[in-house]
Formats: structure tokens, sequence, C-alpha cells
């Protein structure tokens, strides 16, 4: 089987790391942009992945480990977080949370 | 072989501070159900327990110095002096929150132990030699420190201040990660030491030196979001005011002061030897954050917004000294981040003392009078301001005097001479709340000003008589910066 060249996989994270910062501008669904910070983790995740592969090493596997513990860890905050704006705001659109202006 | 991942006993005094901080926070919350209904203080104080241990934690990990777990942790001068100013700050915190919950009718067993836990994560971030370390610790402050944001729950201002600051913070922190994904990349390795190493080329030849270059910038931008620094800035004014006023003091104080700590290990470290080729990234970053942030400050009615402005244009001074890229400038940079953490902590301290219940207080018309209603309070704000502004005999002077005095040793003299001209501008604007409290009548707010409670009273002086000292004994802080600023031995 012809293995798949190393760069493919980096493009790939770079690829997705991308997506997501845009998403995360472009998007105004809060939803769908903390979707997007999700996906930028997990394209540094496929990059910490593939350096390990490449390296014949076991730390970069585990870093990934460490990375999905405090996505998950963020995303248990940040989802309470929206929650309580939600309560308070008929739409989750993010440009109607702006009552702090000068 | 299990033996050898058995931490020794050297190991577990040098992360003494962490464990002790983060028990005592998990004590905090397994009491919540014992202690709720006698005494709302009972919390505040064990957590001012907890930080008094943990600072002498700090201290025995210190007379133990060297590096743990394998290098991931690295205790020496540096990371105790960061530890000690981060636990210190938990500790003017604490003192200034207890009678300002109160008020909020908020509950405080899981305010104080979040503080306590983001102390741990700071308190981490600055004794860190391996980037995952930085990594999980900086985390470890960011999320207890959106809750906290967002502590007031009915208050929409705390919710949406909440929300901003963990959209952007994670934002941040995947650029962060980012970066370190690179390192690891380009050099194999995570720790800073020995990604010197590599990019000196001791190692050999770099895998991909273009990977090295790239994660300095997305480090930079990772860490530069954490200090709001510009162009980073824009989540900082709205966070600052919308959190409650304690935690802003603490947000712009803690967290940004662990946040220097690791961009001077990771800049003075392993990017030191690229370092002509991220200077004008910093030169550039510190320039814009000094004018973004004095020139937007000048615009403000609320205080805690032009506070939060004025943060900004402080995070630049550092930003100058780091610029420098000199031992001179690390020790200027920890200098000021003392200097700053005492004044700016002490001045948020008088604003929430201020703002009444439900924060209604915040502008700077409502400061009206301050001075003939409570002198006390009104000469002690001004001896906050005063360093803020930097007059002499104020550790805000000192500050400034040594970062510009390191930026001009090497050579930023352009840099220099827009600073100051920025600090002159700065003047104004804290000028403006000084003549308000003096020369006019009092305001509503004044008129509804409670008596300085005591735990806010002793925070109010430890800060007061801390920025007199930085500015009238500046030696013997700086002495401590010069020895330990020195970061490869």
């Amino acid at each position: 089987m012809a293995a798949v060249p190393i760069s493919w996989f980096l493009t790939l994270s770079a690829v997705l790391f991308v997506i997501g910062a845009a998403g995360f501008v472009f998007r105004r669904n809060i939803i769908t942009v903390f979707m997007s910070i999700e996906l930028m983790l997990n394209a540094v995740n496929l990059s910490f992945v593939t350096f390990a592969y490449q390296f014949k090493k076991v730390d970069g596997h585990l870093l990934a480990l460490f990375v999905m513990v405090v996505a998950a860890a963020e995303a248990a905050v940040g989802l309470a977080i929206i929650l309580t704006v939600f309560k308070r705001r008929p739409s989750l659109n993010i440009d109607e949370v702006n009552s702090m202006k000068n | 072989m299990p033996a050898d991942l058995m931490p020794s006993s050297g190991d577990l005094i040098r992360i003494l501070p962490e464990m002790v901080l983060t028990v005592m926070g998990t004590l905090l919350m397994v009491l919540d159900p014992l202690l709720h209904k006698r005494s709302s203080n009972a919390f505040g104080h064990l957590s001012l327990v907890a930080l008094a241990a943990a600072l002498g934690a700090t201290v025995y990990a210190y007379a133990n110095e060297g590096a743990a777990f394998g290098g991931m942790i690295v205790v020496d001068g540096f990371a105790t002096f960061f530890r000690a100013l981060v636990i210190v700050v938990g500790i003017l915190t604490v003192l200034s929150s207890c009678r300002f919950l109160r008020r909020q009718d908020a509950e405080t067993s899981a305010y104080h132990a979040l503080l306590l836990f983001s102390i741990a994560g700071q308190s981490m971030m600055a004794a860190s030699g391996n980037l995952i370390v930085v990594f999980i610790a900086l985390e470890i402050s960011s999320i207890s420190s959106y809750v906290l944001t967002g502590y007031l729950r009915d208050d929409p201002r705390s919710n949406e201040a909440a929300l901003k600051y963990f959209l952007l913070g994670s934002f941040a922190t995947a650029f962060f990660l980012y970066g370190v994904a690179l390192i690891y990349g380009s050099t194999g390795t995570i720790d800073l030491l020995a990604v010197r190493a590599a990019a000196t080329g001791q190692a050999g030849p770099i895998a991909a030196p273009l990977f090295l270059g790239l994660a300095a910038a997305l480090l930079f931008v990772g860490l530069g979001f954490k200090v709001s620094a510009a162009p980073f800035q824009i989540w900082a004014p709205d966070v600052y005011q919308g959190a409650p006023t304690p935690v802003t003091a603490f947000l712009s104080t803690g967290p940004k002061a662990a946040a220097f700590a690791v961009f001077l290990r990771i800049f003075m470290t392993a990017f030191e030897p690229g370092g002509g080729g991220w200077e004008p990234l910093v030169w550039f970053s510190a320039l814009a954050s000094m004018t973004i942030g004095n020139f937007a400050a000048l615009r403000q009615s609320n205080v805690k917004r032009m506070l939060a402005y004025s943060s900004i244009a402080h995070a630049g001074y550092v930003l100058v000294a780091l610029t420098a890229r000199s031992a001179v400038g690390a020790s200027a940079v920890m200098f000021y981040l003392a200097a700053y953490a005492f004044m700016n902590i002490g001045a948020f301290a008088v604003v929430g003392h201020l703002s009444g219940k439900g924060e209604r207080y915040q502008d700077i018309e409502d400061f009206g009078g301050l001075g003939q209603k409570q002198p006390l309070t009104a000469a002690l704000f001004t001896v906050f301001l005063l360093s803020l502004i930097g007059v002499p005999l104020t550790g805000g002077f000192f500050g400034k005097f040594y970062i510009f005095k390191a930026a001009l040793e090497s050579h930023l003299v352009w840099l220099t001479v827009l600073g100051l001209l920025n600090s002159a501008v700065a003047a104004y604007y804290y000028l403006r709340v000084l003549v308000m409290m003096y020369f006019r009548e009092p305001s509503q707010a004044v008129n509804e000003i409670e008596p300085l409670a005591p735990g806010l009273r002793t925070a109010l002086f430890i800060s007061a008589a801390a920025t007199l000292f930085l500015g009238i004994f500046p030696n013997w802080v700086l002495d401590f910066a010069g020895q330990s600023s020195t970061l490869v031995k």
C-alpha cells in the first residue's frame, strides 16, 4: 500500500485551521463560532499526530490527548456561558450581544 | 521503568504552591454545603489562609530551586518572582471582593475556589519549562477566569463579558497551540531549552526552519491576546467593563503578569537565537498598544472602560521593554508588572467600592466630590492614579523609567520618544478623574457610598504602601529582578 505523504496531512491540518479561523470571523451564530474554535483545535491535533507519526515518537500523541481534555473542559464552560447569554436574548446572533458601548 | 516515573520529593516540593492552591480550592467547594448558611466570609478567610500557605510554599520551593519532572517545571528566581506576584494579587483580590460579593448577593464559595484555581494556573505558567505545561497552565488560568468574568449571572453585562472573553480567549489559545505544534514539527521537542538548542543548530540542522519562524508568530498572536496587546486588544474594553469589578482588577493584573512571564520565558529562551526576526513585530505591537490604549482612553466616560484602555497602554509599555531583548529589559518588565499590579488593583478596588449595588455607578461624573465625603478613599485613589501616570515617588515612575532606560540601552530611540509622548497623553485622562474627585460637588453615587469595609481598607492600604515603597526603594525589588532575569544559565 502506497503511504500517503506526510505533507498531505500537514496541508489538510493547515486548511482545517484556516477554515476554523475564517468561520470564527465570518459566522454570526454563537454556536457555529464556538464550533469553529473546536475545528481549529482539532486541526492542531492532526498536526501533532502527524509529526509524532513522522518522528516515530509517542509524545506527540500524548499532546493530542491533552489537547482533547482541555478542549472538553473548555466546551463545558463555554456552553454554560452561551446558555446564560441565551436566557436573556431571543436569538444566538453574535451581533446582538453588544450592550456595552461608550 | 515504573520507578523512574515516581515523582521525587524534590519534584513535589517544587510544585507545592500549585498543590496547595488546588487542594484548598477543591476543599472550598466541598465545604460549600457545610458552611453555606452560617457565614459567607468564611470562604474568604479560608482562601486567604490558602494563599498565605501558597506564598510560604513558593518561598520553600525557591529554597529548593531547580528543574522538576524532567524539565517540565523550572523553579528559579524568575518563576518565584511571578509566583509570588500572582499570589499577592490573589490576596488583594480576595480582600477587596468580600464586601463586593455581599453587596451583590453573590455566592462566595465557588468564587473563591475559582480564584484559587486561576491563581494555581498562573503560578504554574510562571514556573513552566515546557510548552505543553505552558498550554495547560494557561488554560487552567483562562477557563477559571471565563467563569469568574460571568460570575454575576443576573447581570447582562457580566454575561456578555464572559461570552466575549471565552470566545476570543479560546480563539487565541488555538493560535498558541498551532505554534506549539509547529515547534514540535520543526525541532522534535517542546522543551524550551531543547528548542533553543535546536534553534541554535547545536542538535544538527532543523527539519523546517520556516516552521520555527511561523511558530514564533503564532505564539506571539496567542500571547498577544492574553496580554491585550494591540492589534489583539479588541476584547479587553468590553470584558473589563462587564466583569465584576474585583474580577476586572484580577484579570488586568494576575493573568497578564503570568502571560508576560511566559512571553519572556519563551522569547528569551527558545526564540532568543532568532531575536532579530521577531523584534519588528513586538516593536510595532508595543507602539500600537500604547497609542490605541491612551487615545481611546481619552474619550471614555466609564471609568472601568477607561482603565481597560489604560491597561492596553500599559501592556504596550511592557512590550517596549520586551523589544529591548536584554536582561535589563527583562528585569524592567518584572519590576513594571509588580508596580502595575499594585496600583491597578488599588484603582479598581476604589471603583468597585463606589459602584454600589448592581454596579450602577461607573462613570467619571460619579466620582464627583469623593474627596469631601471620604477623604481617605480619595487620597488612596490619588496615590494609584499618580502612579499610573508615572509621577516620581511612586512605583509607576520607576517602572516607566527602567523600561525606557532598557529601551535606550538597546538603541530603540524612536520607540522611547513615542512612548514618553504617550505617557504625557495618558496623564490627561487620569487627571480628569482627580479633578472630578476634588473640585466637584458630591454626586449621587458619593452620597450613597458605604464606609470602607475592613478587608477593602486593608487591600487599599497594602496596595498604596507597596506602590509608594516601589517608588521610594525600588532597588530592593529591582535587584531581585536583575538577579533572576537571566533565563539561560
